[in-house]
C-alpha cells in the first residue's frame, strides 16, 4: 500500500534496514543504518520487527506527503518533525493520515533521523536487504537516495498511536560527543601517537558521510621508521584509520577493505554516535577493554527489551 | 608466513588473524584454506568473514562468542587443516576485447615499455592471475602474477567515467572494474562478462582465492556475450 510521497527529498534520506549480511567477503559493504538504537526503537514503536526497513535523513529531512493512514515513528536525531505544520513528538508513535504532511525544519540535535512507519517501508530485496548501497546502485529506491516524485510503499502492519519510550531511555545528542573505543588492530604502529589521540579533541569534517568521518586535530603520528600505509585488509565499521597526513578517518558502514593502519575501533555501542555528529561537533576518545564493550552491548539490549516491555502494558 | 598466526582485535564484534606479513600466493591460500573451512563448518557465533592478501578478519556475535574462544577454535582448525579437505582453487576466464574504444591505453602501454599492442596482448592473456581479495568496489578483483614487462605507472588524471568491465593496468597490478566509476589505470580492453549482477545468481563472479585468465576475443564475439545478458 503505497504511504508517502516524496515532495522534497531533502539532504541525503535513503531506505535503510539492519544491513546486508554475508557480502563482504565480495566487496559489498554491510550498509544499514548508522544509528542502529534509534532504529530499532523506531520499528519497535510501531509494532515491526527490529529489521524492517525505515528512512534515514539525514541533517535537513525530507517533505512526505501522507497517501494512505498509518502509523510512524520519529526517533534519532533531532531535525524538528513536523506534521500539518504542529511539532511532532519525538520517540513516540504517532497516527497518520491521507494528505497529512510530514516536514523537518532543521537541525536541532544529532544529525540523522529514522522515520519508521508501521509494515516497514517496502522495497524489493536486494542481496538479502532493503538498504540503500548508492555506490553499488542496489537497494532502497533504485540505488539511489529519494528525489522529488517517489512514490514509497509500506508492508503489512497494525501498529498503534501513543506508544512512547520512557524518557530516561532516549539518548541525547550531544555536540561534544565522547566515543569509547578498543585499541588496534595498528596499535602497535603508534607510540606517543596513542597518548596523544586520546588527549585530543577532535572536529567533524565536512567529510563525513556513511562511508566515514574525517576529523581534523593536531595530527597523530605513527612511529617513526614504519611504512605509513600496509597490506589492504578488511576493514569494520567503527575502525579508525590514520592516513599518512595523521588526520583520523572513522569508517562507516560502505568500505569492507583499506590499506591504512587503525589506531583503534569504535565500540559496537557508539557507532550511532558518530553517526549522530555532525560537521563542527566535537569528538574525543575514551579507551575500553572489550569485556566492557561488550558489558555496554549487553545494557543497550536490555534498554531495548524495557521499552519494549513498557509498550505491551 | 608467521610460525602462528596473529590475532588482533577488531572492534568488540571482530576479530583479525594473520597469517604473514607480506603479498604471497602461500599465505592468501592459508587464508582461502580457513575461509572455506568456516564457510563448510561453521564455529557457533561466526557471523561473517572477510578474506584479504594475508589476513581474514572474523565478525562474530558477542552474545554466542568471544575471542578467546574463537582464538582456540581457528588454531584448531589450523593445525587439521588436512582433514577439511578443501578443494583446491579454480580458474575462471575472462574473455577480452582488446584495444580500440574499449582499450584506449593499449597503445601507450606498449611504448612505455617498447613492445607492440600485440605482444601486450601475447603477454597479459599468458598469464595466471591469483584473486588475492575482492573489494574497493563490490567484486572488484586485487590480482596477482602480471608479467613486469608490461607494468605502467597510474594516469597522471584519472578519468571521470571508467565503463563497467574495463581491464586496465596500474603499476604491477591488472584488474578489471566491475561498475562504472572513476578511476586512473591504463585501460587496455573491456570485458563483456558482468563480473557484479546485483540481481543475478550469484551476484559477484568472483571469489577470493581463485585464479583466473585473460583470453581474447574478437569485437563480434563480444557483442555476441553482452547480448546474452539482454536476453
Amino acid at each position: 500500500m503505497e504511504i508517502f510521497e516524496v515532495i522534497q527529498p531533502g539532504a541525503y534520506t535513503t531506505v535503510q534496514d539492519s544491513g546486508r549480511f554475508s557480502y563482504q567477503q565480495f566487496g559489498v559493504p554491510v550498509c544499514g543504518v548508522v544509528d542502529s538504537f534509534a532504529y530499532r526503537v523506531a520499528n519497535t514503536l510501531v509494532g515491526n520487527f527490529q529489521e524492517q526497513a525505515v528512512l534515514e535523513a539525514t541533517i535537513f529531512g525530507p517533505t512526505l506527503k501522507v497517501l494512505n493512514q498509518g502509523f510512524i515513528a520519529v526517533t534519532g536525531g533531532n531535525l524538528s518533525p513536523l506534521l500539518n505544520n504542529n511539532p511532532l513528538p519525538m520517540w513516540k508513535s504517532i497516527a497518520i493520515h491521507t494528505d497529512d504532511m510530514l516536514q523537518f525544519k532543521g537541525v536541532k540535535s544529532g544529525c540523522r533521523a529514522y522515520i519508521a512507519v508501521a509494515g516497514g517501508i517496502h522495497v524489493p530485496l536486494v542481496m538479502g536487504s532493503r538498504s540503500t548501497y548508492v555506490a553499488g546502485k542496489i537497494g532502497g529506491i533504485n540505488g539511489r537516495p529519494l528525489a522529488a516524485g517517489d512514490r514509497l510503499s509500506k508492508g503489512e502492519g497494525a501498529g498503534k498511536a501513543g506508544n512512547r519510550v520512557p524518557s530516561d531511555l532516549i539518548p541525547i545528542y550531544s555536540d561534544d560527543i565522547e566515543i569509547r573505543v578498543i585499541l588496534g588492530p595498528q596499535d602497535d604502529y603508534f607510540s606517543q601517537g596513542i597518548d596523544k589521540f586520546f588527549a585530543s579533541t577532535f572536529k567533524v569534517s565536512t567529510k563525513a558521510d556513511r562511508m566515514g568521518y574525517r576529523l581534523e586535530g593536531s595530527p597523530i603520528m605513527q612511529r617513526k621508521a614504519i611504512e605509513k600505509s600496509i597490506i589492504s585488509e578488511p576493514s569494520v565499521p567503527g575502525g579508525i584509520q590514520v592516513p599518512p597526513d595523521g588526520q583520523p578517518i572513522i569508517l562507516l558502514v560502505e568500505q569492507t577493505v583499506g590499506g591504512y593502519t587503525k589506531i583503534a575501533t569504535v565500540i559496537s555501542s557508539d557507532i550511532g554516535k558518530v553517526g549522530q555528529a555532525k560537521p563542527g561537533d566535537q569528538i574525543h576518545f575514551r579507551q575500553v577493554e572489550i569485556d566492557k564493550a561488550h558489558q555496554i552491548l549487553k545494557e543497550e539490549e536490555e534498554k531495548i527489551e524495557v521499552i519494549k516491555k513498557s509498550l505491551s502494558k | 608466513m608467521y610460525d602462528k598466526p596473529r590475532f588482533l582485535l577488531a572492534g568488540d564484534r571482530g576479530l583479525l588473524v594473520e597469517f604473514g606479513a607480506s603479498i604471497d600466493p602461500e599465505i592468501n591460500q592459508k587464508v582461502r584454506q580457513i575461509f572455506l573451512s568456516l564457510e563448510k563448518m561453521p564455529i557457533n557465533g561466526v557471523t561473517e568473514t572477510i578474506p584479504t592478501y594475508r589476513s581474514i578478519l572474523i565478525f562474530y556475535n558477542p552474545f554466542l562468542s568471544d575471542p578467546e574462544r574463537l582464538k582456540k577454535e581457528i588454531l584448531d582448525r589450523e593445525n587439521s587443516l588436512d582433514k577439511w579437505e578443501i578443494p583446491p582453487p579454480e580458474t575462471i576466464e575472462i574473455p577480452v576485447f582488446y584495444g580500440d574504444n574499449f582499450g584506449p591505453d593499449l597503445e601507450f602501454v606498449a611504448q612505455h615499455n617498447n613492445l607492440t599492442p600485440e605482444e601486450v596482448i601475447q603477454i597479459h592473456t599468458s598469464g595466471t592471475y591469483l584473486i588475492y581479495m575482492l573489494g574497493f568496489t563490490p567484486g572488484f578483483p586485487f590480482l596477482g602474477g602480471l608479467s613486469e614487462k608490461i607494468f605502467t605507472p597510474r594516469l597522471e588524471n584519472p578519468r571521470q567515467l571508467v565503463p563497467a568491465g574495463s581491464v586496465g593496468i596500474a603499476n604491477n597490478q591488472t584488474g578489471i572494474y566491475p561498475i562504472d566509476s572513476p578511476g586512473g589505470w591504463q585501460l587496455i580492453g573491456r570485458t563483456p562478462i558482468k563480473l557484479y549482477d546485483p540481481t543475478g545468481s550469484p551476484p559477484i563472479l568472483l571469489k577470493a582465492g581463485n585464479y583466473l585468465r585473460f583470453t581474447r576475443i574478437s569485437i563480434k564475439q563480444f557483442h555476441e556475450i553482452a547480448n546474452r545478458y539482454r536476453d
